[in-house]
């Protein structure tokens, strides 16, 4: 009797930990939509991209895992995606301005969507612990982010092709992991599983808008 | 260097530095697959590659 409610108890929190990080998910990738709209309509600078994104991950490595179990946390997360979000409008101005930009954008959205909503609803009803895979995505993004150092001198786009094909693998394992996680009670901070859900859906698809603008870009 | 290949060069060292707790995490406590996880983890990521090639034959 005693440990069926530990059961229950224990089932709960995870079921809340998920709806709260859906819940937040759902608000920041909506916050990040209406940054991108006001970049795009300002026209900012491509340079914007690459200072966003230098912003955020210092706030998310240095600050957001300090404010993470206090209210303050939910701001910083809200800041660090409406930088990023910001930083998405002259990349998504660029790409539309290609003969078939608007189904290039519309198709990679789909694709990121399509791939996440699978990759949560398999990790969830399967209730598989994928933490196994962790080793594959630390070394696996290491390697990545070397080829992309190194891709910016060799501007290489054949390695931009496996790059970015690399990164779709690896951040969709990185989606099974922390759903896995979350579900059999590893993580219960709804905002750093927020923040790491983000990061993969975020990194798709930048990766999938250079993969279809590398191949079906006719401009 | 342009300004873009420097910032582009910070931006990648610092993904360096941000997935290094990532990896000596694993280093500190790997956690051993079941008979079966590496093969569903293959399959399901295999139909991820599957539906980008759909993805790409479709704007093309």
């Amino acid at each position: 009797m005693h440990q069926a409610s530990v059961g229950s108890l224990s089932t709960l929190e995870t079921n809340k930990v998920l709806k709260n990080t859906y819940l937040l998910l759902s608000a920041t990738l909506g916050f990040s939509a209406v940054m991108a709209s006001l970049s795009m309509a300002m026209n900012v600078p491509a340079g914007a991209y690459l200072i966003c994104v230098i912003a955020s991950m210092v706030l998310g490595m240095f600050v957001l895992p300090r404010t993470a179990n206090s209210a303050s946390g939910l701001g910083v997360i809200f800041l660090v995606t409406g930088l990023l979000g910001f930083g998405l409008g002259p990349i998504l101005n660029m790409y539309l301005a290609l003969a078939n930009g608007a189904q290039v954008v519309g198709t990679a959205l789909g694709g990121t969507a399509v791939i996440f909503l699978g990759l949560a609803g398999y990790a969830m009803t399967s209730k598989r612990d994928f933490s196994f895979m962790g080793g594959f995505v630390a070394i696996g993004l290491m390697v990545m982010v070397i080829g992309m150092i190194a891709n910016i001198f060799l501007q290489l786009p054949v390695m931009a092709v496996v790059i970015s094909g690399g990164i779709i693998m690896l951040m969709s394992a990185l989606i099974l992991m922390q759903i896995g996680s979350i579900v059999n009670g590893g993580e219960t901070n709804y905002i750093m599983a927020t923040y790491s859900l983000y990061l993969s859906i975020f990194n798709i698809f930048i990766s999938l808008l250079q993969l279809l603008g590398i191949f079906g870009g006719d401009d | 260097m342009e300004w873009m290949q420097i910032l582009a060069l910070v931006a990648g060292g610092m993904m360096l530095f941000a997935i290094w707790p990532m990896y000596k995490n694993w280093r500190a406590n790997p956690t051993e697959a079941q008979p079966g996880d590496w093969s569903t983890a293959i399959f399901i990521l295999g139909l991820v590659m599957l539906f980008v090639l759909m993805l790409i034959w479709s704007v093309q």
